[in-house]
Parts: structure tokens; sequence; C-alpha cells
């Protein structure tokens, strides 16, 4: 239960008691049970899943696992309370981000082979980065203690959902950092429009405001056609 | 200070600045091409009314939004410089970017959007709202870095710009949750008790990321890579830009985070500063030496005088506050003289930039001759120049802080660096003439001249800066 335990201590985003995944082993309800259980299955088709992503032949595939991979996330989520995390996991990162990698994937002339060629080349260095980032979260996280009060501050009352918090304070209390983030936003959707956009000549474009004007008298004209003649 | 839930006299310059940009985005996008114009003269016209806004006395001041935002005489000060900086840009851009066919309406907008970043930058009272305001700016900065999208050199200073800027965003971001977990709050006066009670490796961790992550933006080394390539690579008027109002900004934040936020760790974060500050100076001094585009120049010419700067800010005091404020208030008006010159730089109606280009100045144009090497003469630090007060007055506030090594590196540093600026003085007097230039535009030719003046005329009444500059150095305390 060493995983449990440690994301347990980490969670504490819902109504769940902290300190009940610490204690580790001793699940007597069926309930506690039942959470187990989930966890062990979201928690393998997860890593499944993770590995697929880099071991895929066909780029298609990773996307897809990779979609596999934030589902199973999201229900891990789920099983801590944290069912808003939960929901902005599906609804960003599989409706939006993964959609976006399928396009580029498909649309995308990459060639995966040529780009896979160095792996075996690079494979140590990335092993030596990959291990002394791990050995390094292994420490900052098991060596030093979390300030009392930030970890008081991630765990709401336990009265009311997480969406229900959020919501109570980011309109109000959070007002300023709101319109700074929608500031933000403009800029990056006029910055896209500045960069990309391009204006080519005899380029048809909907006019909305003469197809509203259209009538039948102007749009449809009434003729007599002579047999055999034609127009 | 007087704090407050939601305040709307506190936060108006940023509410006039941000439902004027709306309303010139809303215009420019009905109005198309042609708005160019209208839009950049209001934009103008704007920055003005928020600069009254910003230094407007009987306005409150306080801390609003719940601690994230704080308005004291530092934020008017800073505010101020920085709103100056991005009006006079906008003034000189007029004439470029029409010549150049890159006139757009979206420059304008997105100066404004950059410059309202800078507003809530230089405010910011706690880590999200420093977060926030420092993207604003980068994002509308890496935007106008590629401006003129079809010329190769503008979009790799944009992407070169952006994948650098990402990085150090996420430098930022990942020291500020750093000082969060391991202090609890990310408000600068709560996170400034917590550490003085309690200081752990986390937070310095945290406090070495931040610090990273803002010298990027002042382009202090060792995170000045970007400099050179972006400054030479982007449209001159961006250059201009990103040589002034944002560095105001970035170093601005840089003080009230170092002062505000961890006067307990003072003794690490002036060690930090102290490495920087002697790195940026001398590569200031020596790299510049061998180039020969101008805007290259000025690029390596602004990472050392960040580094001069920075002294002032590794003093650790109110001096050096103090002198840091003064700093940076005479190297905008420097940059943007200099700037203003290398923008009248054209011959046959297209921009030269290389440093060749000046020779015999002074016999074509010994107007622009004159006011241009005074500029130079004042960014070498020579008596009786306001570039002479600026050093003088960090490297004082150094030795009073008993920091002497600090001192001495700063003038041999400015020693060597007096050498590429006096070189241009000695191409514009004694050599042979090369073609002369187009005829300047009128806004450059005042801009720099106004420039030229403010630096010699400072020698008679200092204390008109000094003073504002101790009374918004001493909030910070």
């Amino acid at each position: 239960m060493g995983a449990f335990a440690l994301i347990g201590r980490f969670g504490g985003f819902g109504s769940r008691d902290a300190g009940n995944g610490v204690r580790g082993g001793d699940f007597q309800e069926a309930g506690d049970m039942a959470e187990a259980v989930f966890f062990w299955i979201f928690a393998t088709i997860l890593v499944g899943s993770a590995i697929a992503v880099i071991v895929a032949r066909n780029p298609v595939h990773s996307v897809l696992f990779l979609i596999l991979a934030f589902v199973c996330a999201a229900g891990l989520f789920m099983l801590m309370g944290a069912e808003f995390l939960a929901m902005i996991l599906v609804v960003v990162y599989v409706g939006a981000v993964a959609v976006l990698f399928l396009f580029i994937v498909m649309l995308l002339d990459v060639d995966f082979a040529r780009m896979k060629q160095g792996f075996v080349q690079y494979l140590p260095v990335g092993l030596l980065f990959s291990f002394v980032v791990g050995a390094e979260l292994v420490w900052v996280v098991s060596g030093w203690a979390v300030s009392p009060k930030a970890a008081a501050a991630a765990t709401p009352s336990g009265t009311i959902s997480n969406t229900a918090a959020l919501g109570l304070v980011l309109y109000t209390r959070y007002f300023y950092f709101f319109q700074a983030a929608g500031m933000i936003l403009l800029t990056a959707m006029i910055g896209a429009i500045v960069i990309t956009l391009q204006h080519k000549a005899g380029v048809k474009r909907q006019d909305i405001g003469a197809q509203v004007a259209r009538t039948p008298e102007t749009a449809v004209e009434l003729r007599k056609v002579p047999s055999r003649v034609g127009i | 200070m007087h704090e407050t839930a939601l305040s709307l006299p506190v936060v108006l310059p940023e509410a006039v600045l941000a439902l004027g940009t709306l309303l010139l985005v809303l215009y420019g996008a009905l109005r198309g091409e042609r708005a160019y114009s209208v839009v950049t003269e209001i934009s103008v016209a704007l920055l003005g009314i928020v600069f009254l806004i910003v230094v407007w006395k009987s306005r409150p001041m306080g801390i609003t939004f719940y601690g994230a935002f704080a308005d004291d005489p530092f934020t008017r000060f800073m505010s101020g410089l920085a709103v100056i900086g991005s009006l006079v840009t906008l003034l000189l851009s007029l004439d470029f970017m029409r010549s150049e066919r890159i006139a757009g309406f979206e420059f304008p907008v997105l100066i404004l959007l950059s410059t309202l970043g800078m507003l809530m930058l230089i405010s910011a009272n706690d880590f999200i709202a420093l977060y926030l305001g420092l993207e604003l700016m980068s994002l509308a900065l890496y935007v106008i870095a590629a401006y003129r999208r079809h010329d190769l050199r503008a979009t790799e200073a944009g992407l070169k710009y952006f994948v650098l800027g990402a990085l150090s965003s996420g430098m930022l971001l990942y020291g500020a949750s750093l000082i969060y977990g391991y202090s609890g709050s990310v408000n600068f006066n709560d996170v400034a008790t917590a550490v003085h009670d309690h200081r752990s490796m986390g937070v310095l961790f945290g406090l070495v990321f931040v610090l990273s992550g803002l010298a990027f933006k002042i382009s202090a080394v060792p995170f000045h890579m970007w400099t050179p390539d972006v400054y030479e690579g982007a449209p001159t008027p961006v250059t201009t830009f990103f040589a002034s109002a944002p560095k105001i900004a970035a170093m601005a934040v840089l003080v009230r985070v170092a002062f505000t936020a961890f006067p307990g760790i003072a003794g690490d974060w002036r060690q930090i500063l102290t490495f920087v500050s002697i790195a940026s100076m001398a590569l200031g001094a020596f790299a510049a030496i061998g180039q020969t585009n101008i805007k290259r120049l000025m690029a390596y010419s602004s990472i050392g005088h960040m580094g001069f700067a920075l002294v002032g800010l590794a003093a650790g005091t109110v001096e050096g506050a103090q002198s840091v404020i003064v700093y940076m208030s005479i190297y905008v008006i420097m940059t943007l003289g200099t700037f203003a010159a290398i923008l009248s730089m054209r011959r046959d109606g297209k921009a030269v930039e290389t440093i060749a280009d000046l020779a015999g100045l002074a016999r074509t144009d010994s107007l622009m001759a004159f006011f241009l090497a005074t500029m130079m003469f004042s960014l070498a630090g020579v008596p009786p120049l306001a570039g002479f007060f600026a050093k003088f007055y960090v490297f004082a506030a150094a030795i009073k802080a008993d920091l002497y090594g600090l001192a001495i590196i700063g003038v041999l540093a400015s020693a060597v660096g007096a050498y590429y600026y006096l070189r241009i003085v000695k191409l514009m007097y004694f050599d042979e003439p090369v073609r002369p230039f187009d005829r300047p535009d009128v806004i450059a030719r005042s801009v720099l001249a106004v420039a030229a003046t403010l630096v010699i005329v400072f020698l008679f009444a200092p204390s008109l800066l000094t003073n504002a500059a101790m009374a918004a150095a001493q909030t910070l305390f």
C-alpha cells in the first residue's frame, strides 16, 4: 500500500481525512476496500498506458494511450475527492490537448523513424537525467517539512465540494487574478492573429450583412423558358 | 499601509489602461488596417492620461485585492517611468513602422497590453500577481519581437525570445511554488514573516529560481544569451521598447521581492546578486568591444548597465534601493535618447545599423553628432553628465555597505566599457564622412534633444530626482 499511502498524504483535497491513507492497510469498511480496488485498477492501467505511449510504434496509438492515461489519472483524482481536477483533466487534456495532438500527428508528415534514430544512443544520458530528477524529487518530498499553513490552505473545510469552494472565491477574492488572466488570453489571441493571419487578395469571404439583406426578389429571377430554345 | 478588499482609486491607472486598450482593440478590429495612425495617436494620449493618474498626488494609496496589489510611492515612481518608456517608444515607432510598411493597429495595442502587464508587475505584492503581470508583459513582447514576420531575423528573434522566456517563466513559477510550500503564503509580507522565523532549504531553492526568472527579464548574466540576437533581429522601435520599459518593470519587481519578501535572508540574496552583478558588468564591458552592429552594441551595453544597477541592490540598504531607482531613471533617459538617434540612421529610405555608418557624422549633421556624443559620454559615465552620477550613487551605496570589491570591479568595468562608447564619438568627429543620412524625423530628433538636455542639466538639480527616489525607496523598508 506504499503508493497509496504516498498519494493519500499529498492528496488532501477532498472531504476525506488525509490521515486515512497514511495509516495504510487497515481498511475495514467495504467502501475503503472498493476504493483500494479502484485505485489499483486505475493505477495499473495508468502506468501501463504511460509506458505504451512511448513504446507504441504508431504515433496515433501513442496519442490514444495518452488519452487513456489522462482518463485513468482523472479516475485517481476522483478517488481522492478532487472532482474539479478530474473534470479539468478530462475537459482540457482529453477534450482539447489530446485532440490537438491527434490533429498534429495526422496532419504533419513527421518522420518518426528518423526521430527515433538516436534513441539508443541517447538512452544512457536520458536515464541519467531521469534518475537525477527522480532522486531529487524523492529527496525534496521526503526530506523537508511543508509549512503547516500551506497544507491547511490546501484542504477546504470539508463541508463543500472543491468546485463550490473554487466558485466562491474565484470571482470575489481572486477577482483581480481572474481579470489579469483574461487580459493574458486576449494578448495570446491577438498575438496568434498578428503572427499567422495572411490577407490574400481574391479570397471570397462571407459577408453576413449582404446575406441577410438578400430577399427573394433580388436573389431569384423567374423567366419564361421557351421550349427547344433554352436561355 | 491602508489595506482594503477592493478599492477602485488605488487601481485606477490599470483600470483606465485596460479599458482603453479593449476599446482600441474593438475600434481597430472594425476599421482594419487603416486604423494604425489613429490607434497609435490615441494610445499615446491614453498613456499620457495613465501617467497623469499614476503621479496624481491626492489619489489614495494602499494595498488592495486582499494583499495582492500594492500602490505606494515606489509603485508610482517606477510605474511612471515605465509608462514614459512606452509612450516615447510609441512616438518613435510612428515614422519607422510606416516607412517599413509594417504598420498595423495591433502594434500599439500590444505595446499597451505589455505596459498594462508592467504596471501589474510593479504593483504586485504577491507571487500570483507577479507571475500574471510578468506573463502579460512578456507575451506581448514575444509577439512584437516577431512583428516583422516575413523577415527571417525577426522571426528568429521572436522564437528565441519566446522559448527562453517560457523556460524562465517555468523556473520562476517553480521557485514561487517552492516558496509557497515552505512559507505557507504567496503574499510578500507573509512570506517575509514566515521566512524570518524559519529559513528552510526549500525557501532558499525557491529564492534562487525566482531570482533566475527575474534575472532573465532584465537580461543579467548568466541569463543574457537571448539579448544580442533579439535586439538585433527585432525592428528598431521594438528594440527601443525592450531596452527601456520592461527593464524598469522587471528591476522594480526584483527590488520589491528582495526587500519586501526576503528581508530576513538578505545575506543570501545579496551573495547571488553580487555574483550576477559582477558577471553582467564584466560581460557588458568586454563583449561589446568587438561589435559592429549598433543595436548589438546597445544590447551588451544594457547588460552592463543592469549589472551596475544591481550593485545598488546588492548593497541591500535604503541608499542602495534609492541608487537603483536613480540608476534606472537615468538609464531609461539615456536609452531612449540613443535609440532615437539609431532610428534616425536612415539612408535612401532604408534603415542602416552598423557603427561604421556613423563615421564623420559631425560634418554632415553636427547637431545630431553633438547630441549622440552627449549620450555616449553619459552612457560611459563621464562627469559631469547624468550617467556619471548614476554610477556614483550605486558605487557609494556599495561602499557604505562595505562591498569594496564590488565597487572596485564596477569602476574597472566602466573604465573598460568607456572604450567602445568613446570609439563611437571618435568615429563621428575624426573619421572621413560617408554619405549623409536622410532628413531625420522631427519626433526622433526632439526625443534625442530632450534626452541630451536632461542628461546635461541633471548636474544642476540632482536633488529633484534623488529626493523622489529616496521617498520611493523608503516605502520598501
